[in-house]
C-alpha cells in the first residue's frame, strides 16, 4: 500500500519537475527573441548612431554627472519635505471631509473646494501659478524663494490626491468597527483616533506609497521656476552643448529613488495579500 | 417608574418607509434575563441598537435605572459607558491584541490606570477560558472564543446591564456551547440582561421572561414554559412551529 501510493508520489514529483523545467526552457528562449528583436531593431536603425552621440555620450556624462548630482539634493530635500507635509494635510483635509460635526460646515465646504480643484488643475499650472503668483502679491512675510514656493505648490497638488486616498481608506472600515467602539463607551473622536484612522492607514499604505513615488518624480515640475535642481541643470548643460546625455544622467538619479520605493510597495501588497487571505471576514 | 433597570415604553423606530418598531414597551428587572425572540427582521437588532443609543428612536422613551437616556440633552456616551453590548459578528477590533480590545474602554473611556486595566483583563478573560490568548490577534481564535472575548470587553467596564444581539447565530453549531455557558454563568452571578436570540431551548433555560416580537411589536410575552408550551397567539405558535420543522430538516 505504502509503495504504491510513494510510486504515485515520485512520478508526480518528476512530472512537476519536468514541467518546471519546460517553463524555465521557454522563458529564456522568448526573452531571448524578444529583447534581443528589439535591440536589433533599434542598433540597425539609420539614425542610432547619432541618437547613441546625442543621447549616450559617455563624455558628455562624465561632465555632466556630478553638476546634476549636485542639485539632486535640492530634489531630494525636497520631496521629502514635502511628503511629511502632504501625509499631514492629506489626513487633515480628509477627517474635514468625513466628520459630521455642523460645526464644521464651512471647513467640509472649504476642503471639498481645495480638493476638487487642486485635483482637476494640472499639478504644472499649480506650480505656475504659486510660483509665479505668490511673489506677484509683492505682501511682506510670504515666501519668495522658488523652491519653497515650489514645494508649496506641490504640497497643495499632492495633499489633494493624499486626502482622497485616505477618506477611500476610512470609508472601507466597516460601519460595525464604529458601532462597536461606540458601544464600549468611546467617544467619536476616540473611536475615530482608536480603531478606525488604525484600520484605514493600514489600508491603504499601497496607494499612499504609490503618491509618493509620483511625488519623487514631480518634484521635477519645480524647474519650471528656475531653481538649480536636477532636471533643470541637466537643461541648461543639454542645451550648451546639444547633447542630451544629461537628460539621461537625471533620468537615472530618479530611477536610483523611485525603483526601490517601488519594490518596498510590491513587497507590502503581497504580504497584505497573505494577510487578508488568512483573516476571517469581518 | 417601577423598579426596572431598563424601561423601554411606546418605543418607535421607521427607517425610511420601513416601520421597524411600531410602538414597544419592555421592562427587564435587576438580576432578570429577558429574551427576545421573533424571525428575521422583527425588529430584535434594531431595538437592541435603539436601547444603547446607537440608532434614534421616532418616539417613545427608553429609561436606565428610572433616567430617560433618550432624551437628547442626554449625552449618549455617558450611557453607552453604562450598558455593555455584544454583536452578532463579534465586532472585535482586528488591529488590536486580544488583551488591547479589552483594556481600550476601561482605560480610554474610564480612565483606568494601564496596570490595572491589564489586570483586570487578565483576570476575566482566565475566567472564561482565555488564558493565554492576550497577545493574540482576533483572526487567530475561533469564533466561539473570538466571541467570548466579545462578552469580556463588554464586561470590562462592569455594564450594569447586557445586551446581546443574536451573539450565536455567526457560530458554528459546535462552538454555540461555549458561548452560551458564558451566558449561563452570568445569569448565575445576576447579571441584568436583554437577550435577542434564536437558540429557544436556551432562551427556556436561562429567560425570566420571553418576548415574541412580529413586525416591531411585543404581540406576546410570558414566562419560557408557558411561551413555549402554550403560546396563544396565533403567530407564536406558527413562528415556533417553523423554527421545529427548521430543526428537523
Amino acid at each position: 500500500m505504502t509503495t504504491v501510493a510513494s510510486g504515485r508520489r515520485a512520478a508526480r514529483e518528476q512530472a512537476r519537475r519536468r514541467k518546471a523545467r519546460r517553463g524555465t526552457i521557454i522563458a529564456a528562449v522568448s526573452s531571448v527573441i524578444v529583447l534581443g528583436g528589439l535591440a536589433a531593431l533599434i542598433l540597425t536603425s539609420s539614425g542610432w548612431p547619432s541618437v547613441k552621440a546625442t543621447f549616450f555620450s559617455w563624455s558628455a556624462f562624465k561632465t555632466s554627472f556630478p553638476h546634476v548630482l549636485r542639485a539632486f539634493w535640492t530634489d531630494v530635500k525636497l520631496f521629502l519635505v514635502v511628503e511629511v507635509i502632504v501625509l499631514i494635510a492629506g489626513l487633515v483635509i480628509a477627517l474635514v471631509r468625513t466628520t459630521r460635526a455642523p460645526a464644521a460646515f464651512p471647513l467640509r465646504v472649504l476642503a471639498t473646494l481645495w480638493v476638487d480643484i487642486l485635483r482637476g488643475v494640472p499639478t504644472i499650472l499649480v506650480v505656475y501659478l504659486v510660483g509665479f503668483g505668490v511673489p506677484a502679491l509683492q505682501l511682506s512675510g510670504l515666501p519668495t524663494d522658488p523652491v519653497v514656493l515650489g514645494g508649496i505648490a506641490l504640497a497643495m497638488s499632492y495633499s489633494a490626491y493624499v486626502a482622497e486616498v485616505y477618506r477611500a481608506g476610512i470609508d472601507s472600515v466597516h460601519p460595525s468597527q464604529r458601532a462597536a467602539a461606540l458601544a464600549v463607551g468611546l467617544t467619536h473622536t476616540q473611536a475615530m483616533r482608536a480603531v478606525v484612522l488604525p484600520q484605514a492607514v493600514r489600508r491603504v499604505m499601497a496607494p499612499l506609497l504609490n503618491d509618493f513615488i509620483s511625488l519623487q518624480k514631480d518634484v521635477a515640475l519645480v524647474s519650471v521656476l528656475g531653481p538649480l535642481e536636477a532636471f533643470r541643470v541637466a537643461q541648461i548643460f543639454a542645451a550648451e552643448n546639444f547633447n542630451y546625455t544629461p537628460l539621461i544622467a537625471a533620468a537615472l538619479l530618479y530611477l536610483c529613488v523611485t525603483v526601490p520605493l517601488a519594490r518596498v510597495l510590491d513587497r507590502m501588497q503581497a504580504h497584505s495579500r497573505e494577510v487578508t487571505a488568512g483573516t476571517t471576514p469581518l | 417608574m417601577s423598579d426596572g433597570v431598563l424601561e423601554v415604553r411606546g418605543v418607535t423606530k421607521a427607517y425610511g418607509e420601513v416601520q421597524v418598531l411600531r410602538g414597544i414597551d419592555l421592562t427587564v428587572r435587576e438580576h432578570e434575563a429577558v429574551a427576545l425572540i421573533g424571525a428575521s427582521g422583527s425588529g430584535k437588532s434594531t431595538l437592541l441598537r435603539c436601547i444603547d443609543l446607537l440608532d434614534d428612536i421616532d418616539d417613545g422613551d427608553v429609561f436606565l435605572d428610572g433616567e430617560v437616556i433618550t432624551d437628547p440633552a442626554c449625552d449618549p456616551v455617558q450611557v453607552r459607558r453604562r450598558l455593555g453590548m455584544v454583536f452578532q459578528a463579534f465586532n472585535l477590533f482586528p488591529h488590536m491584541t486580544i488583551l488591547q480590545n479589552v483594556t481600550l474602554a476601561p482605560q480610554r473611556a474610564h480612565g483606568v490606570a494601564t496596570a490595572q486595566a491589564r489586570e483586570d483583563a487578565r483576570v476575566l478573560l482566565a475566567r472564561f477560558g482565555l488564558a493565554g490568548r492576550e497577545d493574540d490577534y482576533p483572526d487567530r481564535l475561533s469564533g466561539g472564543q473570538q466571541q467570548r472575548v466579545a462578552l469580556v470587553r463588554a464586561l470590562a467596564t462592569r455594564p450594569r446591564a447586557l445586551l446581546l444581539d443574536e451573539i450565536t447565530s455567526a457560530l458554528d453549531p459546535e462552538l454555540v456551547g461555549e458561548v452560551l455557558s458564558v451566558v449561563r454563568e452570568l445569569k448565575g452571578e445576576g447579571m441584568t440582561m436583554l437577550i435577542a436570540t434564536h437558540e429557544m431551548g436556551f432562551a427556556r433555560e436561562v429567560a425570566d421572561e420571553v418576548c415574541f416580537l412580529h413586525d416591531g411589536l411585543i404581540v406576546e410575552r410570558g414566562d419560557p414554559e408557558q411561551m413555549f408550551t402554550a403560546p396563544e397567539r396565533e403567530e407564536t405558535r406558527r413562528f415556533l412551529a417553523r423554527l421545529l420543522d427548521a430543526r428537523r430538516l
